[in-house]
């Protein structure tokens, strides 16, 4: 292999630029080093390609970078001693000139910045308020058998959402149980009230843990999994079909995944309540309070209020991981980098309504001494 | 700008075959014990324009995935360089030799399959930053020229999601053609072009076989292509899962044995005849 090279001579106006070696990627110059060595007062461009040998990418791609700079500068390029195939490569990339589209610009002033954020605040508020709306009446429909919903969709959202997380929720809220336990141990063993540790426990997990950790973990699994199904059914263009053929892509997409978290939230939240109970009293035993005890100081400290209060959180929060899951993978854009934006749209989401939910709901609560 | 006529492309690419770049024996693909093809037996030659023709669901695009290195055939070989002394079988070679293959090809998609995350010039570098020792000025280089060679030239900033359809197919060709590939495979190349578009990519097929010196294997059903830039094909059959008959198409197109070879290869004929009947 000879080394590639380029060697210029000017002629009274003309610039004749002789190609010699093998021009393979890796062993040739670039286009740019070319045009800069080019003198200034050169009005024509003419390549002799006589000694040229193997050549490969690199050779047209530097002849393009030669002729662009030259239709810049008002320069005369003459390829005609290129070998044809050559020729022909160049006449294709040259053939639709290069296009110079209009993107929008990169830089702005804060105080515009500020604005299209608050705008873009303000336009996504009430997106998700027309979201909501647009669920309910869709539910309601439902609820009169007018919607276009598949029941074995439900069953299937269900199935995903309920037994399927059973493992997952387990494994949190006893986790959860006996950590509130042994934290409650730790001051109540020093004015020897260590049987209180059962109050403690029901209270935090019926009114606050087993609904918000639950609603966590179900925002987590199965909120993102609506976003990445939906969002990749946006990207395949399903969802516009569905448009098409006049579906209703909140009846037969969003209602069943709605309905299936609606009807197994409760249920899971129960469940996270026996479970945390449990966790509770296997950290309880360790510290001489008997099970007997401890169902009993349960009992009375638990009344069907708080059962009433975690399990109608649970209800809500199911509406809003819903919500987050579904309207963050219906918005998402065609592409698998948007269905990744999606999901993590509506993983954060879910878990700001839940927060901003869970403070409201104390709130209220306590004003109104449930 | 002159356009090369059909006379210039069917002469460019019947030139005489050199060498079998590539030999396909026995081959039998399947999915599980679902059978797709069988007793498939055909040649490639250097600088071939290859066409796999057949129906819908035959199994054009698992013949193609299954010479790409995606399907492993369930019985048979796929032999690259076949008469040369470092002739491989593709599924029978170590890791290195495969990826130094691999190396030498590219594969336009269906869809073009370009990376989301990446920019148009970003999808093109990539094979050039991950296999040349080459410095980032001359990358964007070549990049420039290979999308301008697809006709998408200042397009280098955008990102698939905000290009069209067809343009997202010339982007893959044009990533395809990064590292000047000894073997080109397309899938359905001009599916969701227009002709205009479709004419443009077969006069690129042309060229880039001429210049780079390259083979190129293509899905298609395209009969206008098949027939006005192909040197060779295999007709692939869904009802008897083998291949009814392999050769030049337009060879094929007249005197096939097969009656429904021929039935296919003239469609486009048969389509003009019974419009001027109408």
């Amino acid at each position: 292999m000879t080394e590639a090279r380029f060697n210029i001579d000017l002629q009274n106006d003309q610039c004749i630029i002789r190609f010699s070696g093998d021009w393979q990627l890796g062993k040739a110059p670039d286009g740019e080093s070319l045009c800069t060595a080019l003198p200034a007062d050169c009005k024509q461009v003419t390549l002799v390609l006589e000694d040229l040998g193997l050549w490969d990418s690199s050779l047209p791609a530097v002849l393009l970078t030669l002729a662009r700079w030259c239709e810049q500068k008002g320069l005369i390029l003459d390829s005609l001693s290129a070998p044809q195939s050559l020729q022909n490569l160049l006449r294709l990339a040259t053939e639709i000139p290069s296009a110079t589209p209009s993107r929008p610009a990169a830089t702005k002033k804060l105080l515009q910045r500020f604005y299209d954020l608050a705008e873009m605040l303000g336009r996504e508020i009430s997106a998700t308020l027309i979201f909501i709306g647009d669920a309910f009446i869709a539910l309601r429909a439902w609820l009169t058998g007018k919607a276009k919903t598949r029941r074995s969709d439900i069953r299937f959202f269900i199935a995903q959402a309920g037994p399927q997380a059973l493992p997952i929720v387990t494994l949190i809220c006893v986790s959860v149980g006996m950590i509130l336990a042994y934290l409650g141990s730790v001051q109540l063993r020093q004015l020897g009230a260590q049987v209180y540790v059962a109050n403690l426990v029901a209270i935090g997990m019926v009114r606050e843990m087993a609904p918000l950790m639950t609603a966590i973990i179900i925002a987590g699994r199965t909120g993102a999994a609506y976003a990445a199904q939906l969002g990749t059914m946006r990207a395949n263009e399903e969802i516009d079909a569905l448009k098409t053929m006049g579906i209703s892509a909140m009846e037969f997409l969003v209602l069943p995944r709605l309905i299936a978290l609606i009807f197994i939230m409760p249920l899971i939240c129960i469940y996270a309540n026996v479970i945390g109970l449990a966790g509770g009293a296997i950290v309880a035993s360790g510290m001489d309070v008997s099970f007997k005890q401890y169902i009993l100081q349960t009992q009375g400290a638990v009344n069907g209020g708080d059962i009433f209060s975690g399990m109608f959180k649970s209800l809500v929060f199911a509406i809003l991981i819903a919500i987050a899951g579904c309207q963050a993978g219906l918005n998402c854009g065609r592409s698998s980098i948007a269905v990744g934006i999606a999901t993590t749209s509506a993983v954060v989401r879910a878990i700001v309504y839940l927060v901003l939910a869970d403070a409201m709901f104390n709130v209220l609560y306590d004003k109104l001494g449930i | 700008m002159t356009v090369p006529d059909d006379t210039d492309r069917i002469s460019a690419s019947a030139a005489a075959p050199a060498k079998p770049i590539m030999r396909v024996t026995d081959l039998t693909l399947g999915y599980g014990s679902r059978l797709i093809q069988q007793n498939l037996n055909f040649e490639i030659y250097k600088n071939d324009i290859f066409y796999i023709v057949g129906g819908s669901g035959c199994g054009k695009t698992t013949l193609l995935k299954s010479m790409i290195g995606l399907i492993p055939p369930a019985q048979g070989e796929i032999i690259y360089h076949p008469d040369a002394a470092e002739g491989v079988n593709f599924y029978g070679a170590s890791p290195s030799i495969q990826l130094e293959l691999r190396k030498s090809w590219g594969v336009t998609y269906q869809s073009g399959a370009l990376f989301s995350s990446m920019t148009l010039a970003e999808n093109v570098a990539l094979p050039l930053q991950l296999y040349k020792d080459l410095p980032e000025r001359q990358i964007a280089e070549i990049v420039a020229y290979k999308l301008s060679l697809v006709g998408l030239g200042g397009f280098e900033a955008f990102y698939p999601a905000e290009v069209s359809g067809g343009m997202l197919k010339r982007a893959g060709l044009a990533r395809a053609l990064a590292l000047d590939p000894q073997l080109l495979f397309f899938d359905e190349p001009s599916a969701g072009l227009d002709p205009l578009s479709s004419l443009r990519l077969d006069q690129l097929i042309v060229q880039i076989c001429q210049a780079l010196d390259s083979t190129v294997i293509i899905v298609s059903h395209e009969l206008p292509s098949i027939l006005s830039i192909g040197s060779n094909c295999v007709f692939l059959d869904a009802k008897t899962k083998t291949m009814l008959a392999t050769g030049h198409p337009q060879e094929l197109a007249k005197n096939s044995e097969n009656e429904q070879v021929v039935q296919f290869l003239n469609r486009a004929e048969q389509i003009k005849q019974s419009r001027y009947h109408d």
